[in-house]
Protein backbone atom coordinates (compact mmCIF):
# COMPACT_ATOMS: atom_id res chain seq x y z
CA UNK A 1 0.00 0.00 0.00
CA UNK A 2 1.48 3.33 -1.08
CA UNK A 3 0.25 6.82 -0.42
CA UNK A 4 1.56 10.18 -1.53
CA UNK A 5 1.02 13.64 -0.11
CA UNK A 6 1.86 16.88 -1.82
CA UNK A 7 2.44 19.95 0.33
CA UNK A 8 2.37 23.20 -1.61
CA UNK A 9 2.43 26.91 -0.86
CA UNK A 10 4.62 30.02 -0.82
CA UNK A 11 8.30 29.77 -0.01
CA UNK A 12 8.51 30.57 3.70
CA UNK A 13 5.25 28.87 4.72
CA UNK A 14 7.09 25.87 6.12
CA UNK A 15 6.02 23.58 3.29
CA UNK A 16 9.21 21.56 3.19
CA UNK A 17 9.21 21.18 6.98
CA UNK A 18 5.61 19.88 7.09
CA UNK A 19 6.57 17.24 4.58
CA UNK A 20 9.72 16.33 6.44
CA UNK A 21 7.83 15.91 9.72
CA UNK A 22 5.28 13.63 8.07
CA UNK A 23 8.09 11.60 6.47
CA UNK A 24 9.88 11.26 9.80
CA UNK A 25 6.69 10.22 11.57
CA UNK A 26 6.10 7.52 8.93
CA UNK A 27 9.72 6.40 9.24
CA UNK A 28 9.17 5.99 12.99
CA UNK A 29 6.39 3.55 12.10
CA UNK A 30 8.97 1.61 10.07
CA UNK A 31 7.36 2.51 6.78
CA UNK A 32 9.37 3.27 3.66
CA UNK A 33 9.44 6.98 2.88
CA UNK A 34 10.81 9.39 0.31
CA UNK A 35 10.66 13.19 0.54
CA UNK A 36 11.07 14.90 -2.79
CA UNK A 37 11.31 18.70 -2.86
CA UNK A 38 10.77 21.08 -5.70
CA UNK A 39 14.07 22.73 -6.13
CA UNK A 40 14.75 25.37 -8.65
CA UNK A 41 14.67 29.08 -9.26
CA UNK A 42 10.95 29.08 -8.46
CA UNK A 43 11.77 28.49 -4.79
CA UNK A 44 13.04 32.00 -4.25
CA UNK A 45 9.86 33.77 -3.20
CA UNK A 46 7.67 31.71 -5.49
CA UNK A 47 5.83 28.45 -4.96
CA UNK A 48 7.43 25.72 -2.92
CA UNK A 49 6.21 22.17 -2.88
CA UNK A 50 7.30 18.76 -1.82
CA UNK A 51 5.94 15.27 -2.14
CA UNK A 52 6.11 12.65 0.57
CA UNK A 53 5.75 9.04 -0.50
CA UNK A 54 4.85 6.54 2.21
CA UNK A 55 4.73 2.82 1.54
CA UNK A 56 4.98 -0.53 3.26
CA UNK A 57 7.15 -1.73 0.37
CA UNK A 58 10.37 -0.30 -1.05
CA UNK A 59 9.46 2.79 -3.06
CA UNK A 60 10.07 2.42 -6.77
CA UNK A 61 9.54 5.76 -8.46
CA UNK A 62 9.72 8.67 -6.00
CA UNK A 63 8.51 11.03 -8.74
CA UNK A 64 4.77 11.46 -8.33
CA UNK A 65 2.60 13.40 -10.77
CA UNK A 66 -0.70 12.27 -9.26
CA UNK A 67 -0.55 12.30 -5.46
CA UNK A 68 -3.20 10.70 -3.27
CA UNK A 69 -3.54 13.87 -1.18
CA UNK A 70 -2.83 17.60 -1.39
CA UNK A 71 -2.25 20.20 1.31
CA UNK A 72 -2.63 23.57 -0.43
CA UNK A 73 -1.44 26.54 1.56
CA UNK A 74 -2.03 29.22 -1.09
CA UNK A 75 -4.22 29.82 -4.10
CA UNK A 76 -1.68 29.21 -6.89
CA UNK A 77 -0.90 25.81 -5.35
CA UNK A 78 -4.54 24.78 -5.26
CA UNK A 79 -5.08 25.97 -8.83
CA UNK A 80 -1.98 24.18 -10.05
CA UNK A 81 -2.32 20.86 -8.27
CA UNK A 82 -6.02 20.26 -7.41
CA UNK A 83 -6.55 18.51 -10.72
CA UNK A 84 -3.68 16.09 -10.14
CA UNK A 85 -5.03 14.52 -6.94
CA UNK A 86 -6.29 10.95 -7.20
CA UNK A 87 -10.03 10.42 -6.68
CA UNK A 88 -10.84 9.67 -3.06
CA UNK A 89 -7.89 11.63 -1.69
CA UNK A 90 -7.95 14.50 0.77
CA UNK A 91 -7.46 18.08 -0.40
CA UNK A 92 -6.80 20.47 2.45
CA UNK A 93 -7.52 24.06 1.48
CA UNK A 94 -6.07 26.89 3.57
CA UNK A 95 -9.24 28.97 3.49
CA UNK A 96 -7.49 31.93 5.18
CA UNK A 97 -5.67 32.62 1.92
CA UNK A 98 -7.71 30.70 -0.65
CA UNK A 99 -11.14 32.12 -1.44
CA UNK A 100 -12.01 29.33 -3.88
CA UNK A 101 -12.69 25.61 -3.67
CA UNK A 102 -10.89 22.81 -5.52
CA UNK A 103 -13.81 22.22 -7.86
CA UNK A 104 -13.38 18.48 -7.40
CA UNK A 105 -16.42 16.35 -6.55
CA UNK A 106 -14.50 13.10 -6.17
CA UNK A 107 -12.20 14.05 -3.30
CA UNK A 108 -12.55 14.72 0.41
CA UNK A 109 -12.12 18.48 0.50
CA UNK A 110 -11.30 19.95 3.86
CA UNK A 111 -11.40 23.71 4.20
CA UNK A 112 -9.50 25.04 7.24
CA UNK A 113 -8.41 28.64 7.92
CA UNK A 114 -5.00 27.46 9.08
CA UNK A 115 -3.29 30.87 8.85
CA UNK A 116 -6.01 32.49 10.98
CA UNK A 117 -5.87 29.65 13.49
CA UNK A 118 -2.09 30.03 13.70
CA UNK A 119 -2.43 33.79 14.17
CA UNK A 120 -4.90 33.11 16.96
CA UNK A 121 -2.27 30.94 18.65
CA UNK A 122 0.10 33.89 18.57
CA UNK A 123 2.42 32.84 15.74
CA UNK A 124 1.36 32.76 12.14
CA UNK A 125 4.42 30.64 11.34
CA UNK A 126 2.74 27.62 12.94
CA UNK A 127 0.19 27.56 10.10
CA UNK A 128 2.05 24.63 8.49
CA UNK A 129 1.74 22.62 11.71
CA UNK A 130 -1.96 23.44 12.02
CA UNK A 131 -2.38 22.20 8.46
CA UNK A 132 -0.36 19.07 9.17
CA UNK A 133 -2.47 18.30 12.24
CA UNK A 134 -5.69 18.79 10.30
CA UNK A 135 -4.48 16.72 7.36
CA UNK A 136 -3.21 13.79 9.41
CA UNK A 137 -6.38 13.76 11.53
CA UNK A 138 -8.58 13.71 8.43
CA UNK A 139 -6.60 11.30 6.28
CA UNK A 140 -5.46 8.95 9.05
CA UNK A 141 -2.27 8.45 7.06
CA UNK A 142 -0.41 7.86 10.33
CA UNK A 143 -1.61 7.84 13.90
CA UNK A 144 -1.84 11.20 15.59
CA UNK A 145 0.24 10.22 18.63
CA UNK A 146 3.24 9.38 16.42
CA UNK A 147 2.85 12.74 14.71
CA UNK A 148 2.85 14.53 18.06
CA UNK A 149 5.96 12.68 19.12
CA UNK A 150 7.71 13.59 15.88
CA UNK A 151 6.82 17.27 16.19
CA UNK A 152 8.07 17.28 19.77
CA UNK A 153 11.30 15.70 18.56
CA UNK A 154 11.63 18.16 15.68
CA UNK A 155 11.69 21.11 18.06
CA UNK A 156 13.73 19.49 20.82
CA UNK A 157 16.59 21.95 20.23
CA UNK A 158 14.15 24.87 20.53
CA UNK A 159 12.09 23.90 23.54
CA UNK A 160 10.17 27.16 23.73
CA UNK A 161 8.45 26.27 20.44
CA UNK A 162 7.25 22.84 21.51
CA UNK A 163 4.18 23.95 23.38
CA UNK A 164 3.06 26.30 20.64
CA UNK A 165 3.44 23.62 17.97
CA UNK A 166 1.61 21.06 20.09
CA UNK A 167 -1.25 23.53 20.38
CA UNK A 168 -1.10 24.08 16.63
CA UNK A 169 -1.41 20.33 15.96
CA UNK A 170 -4.34 20.08 18.36
CA UNK A 171 -6.17 23.02 16.78
CA UNK A 172 -5.64 21.44 13.40
CA UNK A 173 -7.09 18.17 14.62
CA UNK A 174 -10.15 19.92 16.02
CA UNK A 175 -10.70 21.81 12.80
CA UNK A 176 -10.64 18.56 10.83
CA UNK A 177 -13.22 16.85 13.02
CA UNK B 1 20.00 -0.49 12.84
CA UNK B 2 18.66 2.96 13.53
CA UNK B 3 17.75 5.05 10.55
CA UNK B 4 17.76 8.78 10.03
CA UNK B 5 15.94 10.79 7.40
CA UNK B 6 18.55 12.62 5.37
CA UNK B 7 18.87 14.53 2.17
CA UNK B 8 21.08 12.71 -0.31
CA UNK B 9 23.64 15.51 -0.36
CA UNK B 10 23.98 15.54 3.43
CA UNK B 11 24.09 11.77 3.59
CA UNK B 12 26.91 11.73 1.03
CA UNK B 13 28.90 14.13 3.20
CA UNK B 14 28.27 12.08 6.32
CA UNK B 15 29.15 8.83 4.53
CA UNK B 16 32.56 10.19 3.56
CA UNK B 17 33.28 11.06 7.19
CA UNK B 18 32.10 7.61 8.30
CA UNK B 19 34.44 6.13 5.71
CA UNK B 20 37.32 7.91 7.40
CA UNK B 21 37.76 10.76 4.94
CA UNK B 22 38.61 13.98 6.74
CA UNK B 23 39.58 16.12 3.74
CA UNK B 24 36.95 17.83 1.63
CA UNK B 25 37.65 20.56 -0.91
CA UNK B 26 34.81 21.94 -2.99
CA UNK B 27 33.21 24.80 -4.81
CA UNK B 28 29.43 25.26 -4.49
CA UNK B 29 27.10 24.52 -7.39
CA UNK B 30 23.42 23.52 -7.49
CA UNK B 31 22.15 20.81 -7.04
CA UNK B 32 24.84 19.60 -4.65
CA UNK B 33 25.74 22.67 -2.57
CA UNK B 34 24.24 21.08 0.56
CA UNK B 35 27.23 18.73 0.72
CA UNK B 36 29.53 21.71 1.24
CA UNK B 37 27.04 23.38 3.56
CA UNK B 38 26.82 20.22 5.67
CA UNK B 39 30.54 19.53 5.73
CA UNK B 40 31.51 23.15 6.43
CA UNK B 41 30.02 22.48 9.86
CA UNK B 42 30.54 18.74 10.24
CA UNK B 43 34.19 18.58 9.22
CA UNK B 44 35.14 20.99 11.98
CA UNK B 45 33.25 18.81 14.49
CA UNK B 46 35.32 15.75 13.60
CA UNK B 47 38.64 17.55 13.23
CA UNK B 48 38.67 17.36 9.46
CA UNK B 49 39.32 19.96 6.82
CA UNK B 50 36.79 21.75 4.64
CA UNK B 51 38.20 24.28 2.26
CA UNK B 52 36.23 26.10 -0.41
CA UNK B 53 38.50 26.50 -3.41
CA UNK B 54 38.49 29.56 -5.60
CA UNK B 55 37.35 27.43 -8.54
CA UNK B 56 36.78 23.81 -9.47
CA UNK B 57 40.13 23.73 -11.24
CA UNK B 58 41.83 24.71 -7.99
CA UNK B 59 39.77 22.13 -6.10
CA UNK B 60 40.89 19.33 -8.39
CA UNK B 61 44.53 20.14 -7.61
CA UNK B 62 43.83 20.40 -3.88
CA UNK B 63 42.46 16.85 -4.22
CA UNK B 64 45.59 15.84 -6.12
CA UNK B 65 47.83 17.33 -3.43
CA UNK B 66 46.08 15.66 -0.51
CA UNK B 67 45.84 12.33 -2.35
CA UNK B 68 49.55 12.47 -3.22
CA UNK B 69 50.25 12.87 0.50
CA UNK B 70 48.36 9.64 1.15
CA UNK B 71 45.27 11.27 2.67
CA UNK B 72 41.73 10.14 2.05
CA UNK B 73 40.15 13.03 0.17
CA UNK B 74 37.04 13.77 -1.83
CA UNK B 75 35.05 16.47 -3.54
CA UNK B 76 31.54 16.95 -4.82
CA UNK B 77 30.35 19.01 -7.74
CA UNK B 78 27.84 19.11 -10.54
CA UNK B 79 28.26 18.82 -14.28
CA UNK B 80 29.95 22.13 -15.30
CA UNK B 81 32.14 21.92 -12.21
CA UNK B 82 33.25 18.39 -13.10
CA UNK B 83 34.19 19.61 -16.58
CA UNK B 84 36.50 22.13 -14.95
CA UNK B 85 37.99 19.40 -12.76
CA UNK B 86 38.66 17.08 -15.63
CA UNK B 87 42.22 18.31 -16.15
CA UNK B 88 43.09 17.57 -12.53
CA UNK B 89 41.33 14.20 -12.70
CA UNK B 90 43.53 13.20 -15.63
CA UNK B 91 46.65 14.19 -13.67
CA UNK B 92 45.42 12.19 -10.67
CA UNK B 93 44.83 9.12 -12.87
CA UNK B 94 48.25 9.60 -14.45
CA UNK B 95 49.92 9.96 -11.08
CA UNK B 96 47.95 6.98 -9.73
CA UNK B 97 46.47 8.63 -6.67
CA UNK B 98 43.26 7.50 -4.97
CA UNK B 99 40.46 10.04 -4.57
CA UNK B 100 36.67 10.20 -4.77
CA UNK B 101 34.72 12.58 -7.02
CA UNK B 102 30.96 12.92 -6.64
CA UNK B 103 29.02 14.33 -9.59
CA UNK B 104 25.40 15.22 -8.82
CA UNK B 105 24.39 15.79 -12.42
CA UNK B 106 22.31 18.68 -13.73
CA UNK B 107 21.08 19.27 -17.25
CA UNK B 108 23.47 20.45 -19.93
CA UNK B 109 25.24 21.27 -22.13
CA UNK B 110 26.82 24.48 -20.92
CA UNK B 111 25.07 25.88 -17.88
CA UNK B 112 21.98 23.88 -18.89
CA UNK B 113 19.64 23.75 -15.91
CA UNK B 114 19.71 22.69 -12.28
CA UNK B 115 17.18 19.87 -12.35
CA UNK B 116 17.97 16.12 -12.41
CA UNK B 117 19.83 14.77 -15.41
CA UNK B 118 22.09 11.90 -16.41
CA UNK B 119 23.71 13.73 -19.27
CA UNK B 120 27.29 13.17 -18.09
CA UNK B 121 27.25 9.43 -18.77
CA UNK B 122 29.73 9.53 -21.62
CA UNK B 123 31.96 12.05 -19.88
CA UNK B 124 32.09 9.92 -16.73
CA UNK B 125 32.53 6.54 -18.39
CA UNK B 126 34.65 7.39 -21.42
CA UNK B 127 35.91 10.95 -21.38
CA UNK B 128 36.66 12.04 -17.85
CA UNK B 129 39.97 13.58 -18.84
CA UNK B 130 42.59 13.75 -21.55
CA UNK B 131 44.86 10.80 -22.17
CA UNK B 132 44.13 7.14 -21.55
CA UNK B 133 42.46 7.61 -18.22
CA UNK B 134 39.42 5.89 -16.82
CA UNK B 135 37.48 6.07 -13.59
CA UNK B 136 35.41 3.48 -11.83
CA UNK B 137 31.90 4.99 -11.97
CA UNK B 138 29.25 4.04 -9.41
CA UNK B 139 25.62 5.06 -9.91
CA UNK B 140 23.34 5.04 -6.84
CA UNK B 141 19.55 4.75 -7.17
CA UNK B 142 18.67 5.71 -3.60
CA UNK B 143 20.07 7.77 -0.77
CA UNK B 144 20.99 4.57 1.08
CA UNK B 145 22.84 3.24 -1.93
CA UNK B 146 24.64 6.59 -2.31
CA UNK B 147 25.84 6.25 1.28
CA UNK B 148 27.09 2.71 0.72
CA UNK B 149 28.79 3.57 -2.56
CA UNK B 150 30.57 6.57 -1.07
CA UNK B 151 31.84 4.38 1.77
CA UNK B 152 32.98 1.71 -0.69
CA UNK B 153 34.52 4.22 -3.07
CA UNK B 154 37.46 5.08 -0.79
CA UNK B 155 38.83 1.54 -0.45
CA UNK B 156 38.18 0.95 -4.17
CA UNK B 157 40.13 4.09 -5.05
CA UNK B 158 42.99 2.78 -2.91
CA UNK B 159 42.76 -0.72 -4.34
CA UNK B 160 43.39 0.69 -7.82
CA UNK B 161 45.26 3.86 -6.88
CA UNK B 162 42.82 5.58 -9.18
CA UNK B 163 40.00 8.06 -8.69
CA UNK B 164 36.46 6.72 -8.32
CA UNK B 165 33.36 8.65 -9.33
CA UNK B 166 29.92 8.56 -7.75
CA UNK B 167 27.53 9.61 -10.52
CA UNK B 168 24.16 10.66 -9.14
CA UNK B 169 21.42 12.76 -10.65
CA UNK B 170 20.06 15.87 -8.97
CA UNK B 171 17.22 13.95 -7.37
CA UNK B 172 19.61 11.67 -5.46
CA UNK B 173 21.14 14.82 -3.97
CA UNK B 174 17.90 16.62 -3.19
CA UNK B 175 15.64 13.77 -2.03
CA UNK B 176 15.36 12.70 1.61
CA UNK B 177 15.16 9.00 2.44
CA UNK B 178 15.86 6.97 5.57
CA UNK B 179 19.50 5.95 5.78
CA UNK B 180 21.72 3.94 8.06
CA UNK B 181 25.50 4.05 8.12
CA UNK B 182 26.94 0.56 8.23
CA UNK B 183 30.09 0.36 10.33
CA UNK B 184 31.22 -2.72 8.43
CA UNK B 185 31.66 -0.61 5.30
CA UNK B 186 34.42 1.33 6.98
CA UNK B 187 37.73 0.01 5.70
CA UNK B 188 41.01 1.27 7.21
CA UNK B 189 43.17 3.18 4.74
CA UNK B 190 45.76 1.11 2.91
CA UNK B 191 49.42 1.56 3.76
CA UNK B 192 50.71 4.13 1.31
CA UNK B 193 54.32 4.22 2.53
CA UNK B 194 55.68 2.78 -0.69
CA UNK B 195 54.38 5.58 -2.91
CA UNK B 196 52.83 8.56 -1.10
CA UNK B 197 54.78 11.75 -0.54
CA UNK B 198 53.84 11.78 3.11
CA UNK B 199 57.19 13.00 4.44
CA UNK B 200 60.25 10.89 5.23
CA UNK B 201 59.67 11.25 8.98
CA UNK B 202 56.25 9.54 8.75
CA UNK B 203 57.44 6.21 7.40
CA UNK B 204 60.09 3.58 8.04
CA UNK B 205 61.32 3.34 4.48
CA UNK B 206 64.29 5.44 3.45
CA UNK B 207 63.16 5.32 -0.19
CA UNK B 208 62.26 8.68 -1.69
CA UNK B 209 58.70 8.68 -3.08
CA UNK B 210 57.81 10.63 -6.18
CA UNK B 211 54.26 11.29 -7.44
CA UNK B 212 54.06 12.53 -11.02
CA UNK B 213 52.30 12.14 -14.35
CA UNK B 214 55.10 13.41 -16.58
CA UNK B 215 56.99 10.71 -18.52
CA UNK B 216 58.98 12.19 -21.38
CA UNK B 217 60.63 8.96 -22.45
CA UNK B 218 58.22 7.36 -24.97
CA UNK B 219 59.04 3.82 -23.92
CA UNK B 220 58.54 4.62 -20.26
CA UNK B 221 55.26 6.42 -20.98
CA UNK B 222 54.06 3.50 -23.08
CA UNK B 223 54.88 1.10 -20.25
CA UNK B 224 53.10 3.43 -17.80
CA UNK B 225 49.98 3.42 -19.99
CA UNK B 226 50.10 -0.38 -20.27
CA UNK B 227 50.19 -0.52 -16.48
CA UNK B 228 47.16 1.78 -16.28
CA UNK B 229 45.37 -0.31 -18.89
CA UNK B 230 45.99 -3.41 -16.81
CA UNK B 231 44.26 -1.67 -13.91
CA UNK B 232 41.24 -0.76 -16.03
CA UNK B 233 41.11 -4.34 -17.33
CA UNK B 234 41.20 -5.59 -13.76
CA UNK B 235 38.25 -3.30 -12.95
CA UNK B 236 36.38 -4.94 -15.83
CA UNK B 237 37.05 -8.32 -14.23
CA UNK B 238 36.36 -7.45 -10.62
CA UNK B 239 34.08 -4.45 -10.28
CA UNK B 240 31.06 -5.13 -12.49
CA UNK B 241 27.97 -4.61 -10.42
CA UNK B 242 24.32 -4.68 -11.43
CA UNK B 243 20.84 -5.67 -10.35
CA UNK B 244 18.22 -7.47 -12.40
CA UNK B 245 14.47 -7.06 -12.08
CA UNK B 246 11.78 -9.43 -13.33
CA UNK B 247 14.26 -11.35 -15.51
CA UNK B 248 13.06 -14.73 -14.18
CA UNK B 249 10.23 -15.40 -16.64
CA UNK B 250 9.66 -14.58 -20.28
CA UNK B 251 9.61 -10.94 -21.35
CA UNK B 252 9.45 -9.09 -24.63
CA UNK B 253 11.34 -5.94 -23.79
CA UNK B 254 14.49 -5.59 -21.76
CA UNK B 255 14.95 -2.16 -20.16
CA UNK B 256 18.42 -0.99 -19.19
CA UNK B 257 18.38 1.96 -16.82
CA UNK B 258 20.32 3.31 -13.84
CA UNK B 259 20.03 5.78 -10.97
CA UNK B 260 16.72 7.55 -10.32
CA UNK B 261 15.54 6.62 -13.81
CA UNK B 262 15.76 2.91 -12.94
CA UNK B 263 13.33 3.40 -10.07
CA UNK B 264 10.80 4.93 -12.43
CA UNK B 265 11.37 1.96 -14.78
CA UNK B 266 10.78 -0.44 -11.90
CA UNK B 267 7.33 1.12 -11.40
CA UNK B 268 6.75 0.83 -15.15
CA UNK B 269 7.74 -2.87 -15.18
CA UNK B 270 5.24 -3.54 -12.37
CA UNK B 271 2.44 -1.56 -14.02
CA UNK B 272 3.05 -3.22 -17.40
CA UNK B 273 2.91 -6.63 -15.73
CA UNK B 274 -0.56 -5.73 -14.47
CA UNK B 275 -1.50 -5.17 -18.14
CA UNK B 276 0.02 -8.55 -19.10
CA UNK B 277 2.97 -6.92 -20.84
CA UNK B 278 6.12 -8.60 -19.53
CA UNK B 279 9.28 -6.56 -19.38
CA UNK B 280 12.50 -6.91 -17.42
CA UNK B 281 15.30 -4.63 -16.35
CA UNK B 282 19.04 -4.69 -15.87
CA UNK B 283 20.21 -1.83 -13.65
CA UNK B 284 23.94 -1.16 -13.83
CA UNK B 285 25.10 -0.09 -10.36
CA UNK B 286 28.57 0.45 -11.75
CA UNK B 287 28.64 2.17 -15.16
CA UNK B 288 32.31 1.69 -15.86
CA UNK B 289 32.97 -1.18 -16.05
CA UNK B 290 29.63 -1.82 -17.79
CA UNK B 291 27.77 -5.10 -17.06
CA UNK B 292 28.20 -6.35 -20.63
CA UNK B 293 27.62 -10.03 -19.93
CA UNK B 294 24.51 -9.43 -17.82
CA UNK B 295 22.97 -7.22 -20.51
CA UNK B 296 23.92 -9.75 -23.21
CA UNK B 297 22.40 -12.65 -21.27
CA UNK B 298 19.17 -10.79 -20.48
CA UNK B 299 18.79 -9.56 -24.08
CA UNK B 300 19.58 -12.97 -25.56
CA UNK B 301 16.55 -14.59 -23.93
CA UNK B 302 14.44 -15.99 -26.78
CA UNK B 303 11.27 -14.15 -25.74
CA UNK B 304 13.05 -10.78 -25.79
CA UNK B 305 12.62 -8.86 -29.03
CA UNK B 306 13.73 -5.34 -28.08
CA UNK B 307 16.13 -3.64 -25.74
CA UNK B 308 15.28 -0.15 -24.48
CA UNK B 309 17.75 2.23 -22.88
CA UNK B 310 15.86 4.58 -20.57
CA UNK B 311 18.00 7.48 -19.44
CA UNK B 312 17.84 11.19 -18.65
CA UNK B 313 20.25 11.80 -21.49
CA UNK B 314 20.02 11.65 -25.26
CA UNK B 315 20.91 8.00 -25.76
CA UNK B 316 24.38 8.15 -24.26
CA UNK B 317 24.13 4.63 -22.83
CA UNK B 318 22.86 3.12 -26.10
CA UNK B 319 26.35 2.43 -27.44
CA UNK B 320 27.38 0.49 -24.34
CA UNK B 321 24.21 -1.58 -24.60
CA UNK B 322 24.68 -2.18 -28.33
CA UNK B 323 28.23 -3.27 -27.66
CA UNK B 324 26.99 -5.67 -25.00
CA UNK B 325 24.13 -7.08 -27.08
CA UNK B 326 26.45 -7.55 -30.07
CA UNK B 327 23.77 -7.01 -32.67
CA UNK B 328 21.49 -9.79 -31.43
CA UNK B 329 18.63 -7.39 -30.64
CA UNK B 330 17.70 -3.87 -31.75
CA UNK B 331 18.55 -1.30 -29.09
CA UNK B 332 16.22 1.70 -28.74
CA UNK B 333 16.24 4.81 -26.63
CA UNK B 334 13.73 6.68 -24.55
CA UNK B 335 14.47 9.61 -22.30
CA UNK B 336 14.18 13.25 -21.43
CA UNK B 337 16.97 15.64 -20.79
CA UNK B 338 15.52 18.95 -19.64
CA UNK B 339 15.33 18.18 -15.96
CA UNK B 340 11.89 16.60 -15.93
CA UNK B 341 12.13 13.00 -14.79
CA UNK B 342 10.00 10.81 -17.09
CA UNK B 343 7.03 9.22 -15.34
CA UNK B 344 6.31 5.48 -15.22
CA UNK B 345 3.40 6.16 -17.61
CA UNK B 346 5.74 7.74 -20.15
CA UNK B 347 8.12 4.77 -19.94
CA UNK B 348 5.14 2.43 -20.38
CA UNK B 349 4.07 4.33 -23.49
CA UNK B 350 7.59 4.04 -24.89
CA UNK B 351 7.56 0.27 -24.29
CA UNK B 352 4.11 -0.15 -25.82
CA UNK B 353 5.07 1.95 -28.83
CA UNK B 354 8.03 -0.38 -29.39
CA UNK B 355 5.83 -3.44 -29.26
CA UNK B 356 3.41 -1.95 -31.78
CA UNK B 357 6.18 -0.92 -34.16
Amino acid sequence: MQSEVMFAGFGGQGILLSGKILAEAAMEKELEVAWVPSYGPEMRGGTAYCTVVISDNPIASPIIRNPMHLVAMNRPSLEKFAGTVKPGGVILVNSSLIPIASGREDVDELSVPVTDIAAGLGNVRTANIVALGAFVARSGIIDFETLKETVRNEFKQKKKFIEMNMAALEEGRKAAA
Amino acid sequence: MSKVLMKGNEAIGEAAIRAGCLNYFAYPITPQSEVAEYLSRRMTEVGGVFLQGESEVAVSYMIFGAAACGERVFTTSSSPGISLMSEGISYICGAECPAVFVNIMRGGPGLGGILPSQADYLQATKGIGHGDCRMLVMAPASVQEAVEMVMQAFPLAEKYRNPVMILGDGLIGQMMEPVSFRDDLKVPPTNKDDWATSGMDTRKSTKRNLVKSLYLDPEVLNAHNLKLKAKYDRMRQEEVRYETYNTGGDYRVLIVSYGTMSRVCRSAVDALKARNVETAMVRPQVLFPFPEQAVFDAAAKSSCTHVLSVEMSMGQMVEDIQRSVQGRRPVHWYGKCGGEVPTPEEVMEAVEALLQS
